[in-house]
């Protein structure tokens, strides 16, 4: 999309940033592939009625319709916890990578090379294509 | 194990007299009433004190949106996670789920559970984006996000409406939650209408008082206490009742026995513990359905906007599942109820399944416990309703008055404005529950369910891709509103004859009974793709889009996340 006009929410009070400065540097796509299958794991595993629809094994009384479910809490807070520490991990990377690269001046230029951001990331993180 | 609640061995468990009689009149069970307005005080003295949590001298009366409306915008994990369980279990949730448990079983009650499982892994991949470019620019509200991501304002009005529409019997419900309390505690008996509806009148007075001044840091602190309370409840139900009871595999039993027996009105079993075959398609659409909902849903949003980083929502996604487990254990206290005998008898002498879960503590536990876990249900009404009315509120002042009557407003002005619809909507929530039929409320959340998912295609794909064509989302919204209304108008309760009997219906052309509100999803987001192949293959023109594809990517530290300020505003389309 053509924007031949400085965009309207550019700071004007000494924000260092242009509006379409990168805030981080490029992705590599281990941590978010894998984030990602983590989590899309989280999502379908739960739905498939037919594993989990029957009574038994029984725990404590409890058919396993019932006690896998409630286990499934636990399974998909860990999924989500191993997630969350991939992407962390890498997030903190990038942005170390683009404010390094910065320094700490109001006016400072952005990174002489083209820190593009990378667009292979999955959708967890960057699907930005316009 | 029963030592703690051996002790206050003078305090007699309830007694037969706190149980209905036939005619469904009760008695007043008082200990168990003078905990809950012990609890209520304190509950609402923390409101009243909430607007200086946080906030200088200057700040204090809460004169902006942020301030007001999203509690400056710097909640932490902690309370975050304290808010959001509190926002997103709400009365309504704990009366209603072992209702379902206790009247037809598994497939309407327990899907409650994958459906909080699922749940988190969506908020987990969406809701940062949607920080991140809400900090960027100062948006308040999803319709704020719609107007800004595609332009114009035809597609935020549409969201902003949905989303107040789906809200407003979200919050008379909260009230329903509230009155199956009252009723146990045996406050509706009385023969003067106006008295039997007094308590509830006062505990919403109250509730707009204090959330009028303190805006969402209100709710954010009595989540705290609402959240301890029903955890104790719950911990101390799932330990004590089942032996108390004969065991779980009694329980179960006493369940199955009741579920698969005929119920005469419809000449089929009541329900099933075990989903069958023919059910398995309506129990994980209900659940993605809900789950893919619950976040479009204003309050939710409100929620995650009011965080004070990046990874706030995506710390908590890890954590707020120790709800779900508290969701699941409070469903199967349905069954306990069904082996308990627990008859949920209301005023009218009829069975309101809704009254099973607060009849089962009232029952069963020591006068002053059962106050506690009822004092739990009670507040657990007034932190979302309260949440709910902010948001809705928010989204009237952004995206109705100043999108669409006056767009100079200041932010002052827009910080009262909020406050007063925040007012008019309680009221009207009230006079809602008060003056028409329950079962009202109870349609229209479930159509609200069905419109707030609808919003899901345009907010969802927007955080990623500017692709869909607005107008494209617009017919698709269109169509799944249209098409989910009238499906749940069409289902039709077997057994009373009368509309909006349920939220489930075979996918039109085939056998397969799902959600509606996957259906009409998927109807919506067939409809925009199309529709954006048709009208970008014309070469229409779509307007222009104000965020930048890093927007979506910024973090609380970086220089640009300011909110915009008012000289700006008026540039931006």
């Amino acid at each position: 999309m053509p924007q031949p006009v400085p965009s309207p929410d550019a700071p004007r009070h000494g924000g260092a940033l242009r509006p379409d400065t990168p805030v981080r540097g490029p992705a590599r796509p281990g941590p978010y592939v894998a984030a990602g299958v983590l989590v899309a794991i989280g999502i379908v595993l739960p739905l498939v009625v037919p594993i989990y629809a029957r009574h038994d094994p029984e725990l404590a009384g409890m058919p396993f319709f019932y006690w896998y479910q409630l286990l499934w809490v636990f399974i998909d807070a860990g999924l989500l916890f191993v997630a969350y520490t991939l992407m962390r991990k890498e997030d903190r990377r990038r942005r170390d990578v683009v404010r390094a690269a910065q320094g700490s001046g109001p006016d400072s230029h952005p990174p002489r090379h083209a820190a593009a951001t990378d667009v292979s990331g999955d959708a967890t993180e960057d699907g930005g294509a316009r | 194990m029963n030592a703690v609640l051996a002790l206050p061995a003078s305090l007699s468990l309830a007694t037969p007299a706190d149980v209905p009689d036939a005619g469904g009149h009760r008695s007043i069970a008082g200990g168990a009433l003078v905990v809950v307005i012990l609890l209520f005080l304190v509950v609402a003295a923390i409101g009243f004190l909430a607007s200086r949590w946080r906030t200088s001298s200057e700040e204090r009366g809460l004169h902006s949106l942020d301030e007001w409306g999203l509690g400056g915008r710097g909640f932490g994990s902690w309370v975050t996670w304290f808010l959001l369980g509190g926002d997103l279990y709400t009365a309504y949730t704990f009366v209603a789920v072992p209702a379902a448990m206790w009247a037809t079983g598994a497939v309407s009650g327990f899907f409650a559970v994958p459906y909080t499982i699922v749940l988190y892994p969506i908020v987990f991949i969406l809701m940062s984006r949607l920080w991140s470019v809400s900090r960027s620019h100062g948006y308040v509200t999803p319709a704020d996000f719609v107007g800004g991501r595609y332009g114009g304002k035809v597609l935020s009005t549409a969201i902003a409406v949905t989303g107040i529409v789906a809200t407003m019997p979200y919050i008379a419900l909260q009230l329903v939650g509230m009155k199956a309390v009252l009723t146990v505690l045996g406050l509706g008996s009385g023969s003067n209408s106006f008295v039997n509806d007094l308590p509830l009148i006062i505990a919403f007075v109250v509730l707009a008082a204090y959330t009028y001044t303190g805006g969402l840091r209100a709710p954010a602190l009595i989540a705290v206490v609402k959240d301890l309370l029903i955890y104790l409840a719950i911990v101390v139900a799932v330990i004590y009742l089942p032996s108390k009871f004969g065991g779980w595999g009694s329980i179960f039993g006493a369940a199955d026995h009741k579920l698969s027996t005929t119920n005469p009105a419809t000449g089929k079993p009541a329900g099933a513990l075990i989903p069958g075959a023919t059910s398995f398609n309506a129990y994980w659409t209900l659940a993605l359905g809900s789950a893919m909902a619950l976040f479009m849903y204003p309050h939710s949003i409100t929620g995650v906007l009011a965080t004070k980083s990046r990874n706030t929502i995506r710390r908590n996604a890890v954590v707020l599942p120790l709800y779900s487990l508290m969701l699941g254990f409070l469903a199967l206290l349905g069954y306990v109820a069904i082996k308990a005998g627990t008859m949920p008898v209301d005023t009218n002498g009829k069975i309101n399944a809704q009254l099973v879960v607060p009849q089962l503590f009232l029952d069963s536990f020591p006068s002053w416990f059962a106050g506690v876990a009822l004092a739990a249900i009670a507040i657990g009404a007034l932190v979302p309703a309260a949440i709910m009315s902010i948001a809705a509120s928010n989204l009237f002042t952004r995206n109705i008055y100043r999108d669409l009557i006056k767009p100079d407003v200041t932010p002052r002005t827009e910080a009262k404005i909020s406050k007063l619809v925040s007012l008019l909507v309680k009221v009207g929530a009230l006079v809602f529950v008060l003056g028409m039929d329950q079962s009202s409320a109870i349609n229209l959340q479930l159509l609200g369910g069905i419109w707030i998912l609808q919003t899901f295609p345009a907010i969802v794909a927007g955080l990623y891709t500017r692709w869909f064509n607005k107008w494209a989302l617009l017919v698709g919204w269109a169509a799944g509103m249209v098409y989910g209304t009238i499906a749940a108008y069409d289902v039709v309760n077997p057994a009373t004859g009368k509309h909006f009997g349920g939220s489930i219906a075979a996918i039109p052309g085939t056998d397969t009974t799902v959600y509606i509100g996957v259906t009409a999803f998927v109807l919506n987001a067939v409809v925009a793709t199309v529709g954006t192949l048709v009208l970008r293959a014309f070469k229409v023109k779509d307007t222009a889009d104000s965020t930048r594809s890093t927007d979506y990517e910024v973090d609380e530290d970086d220089v640009r996340v300011q909110p915009v300020p008012e000289d700006l505003r008026a540039e931006l389309s």
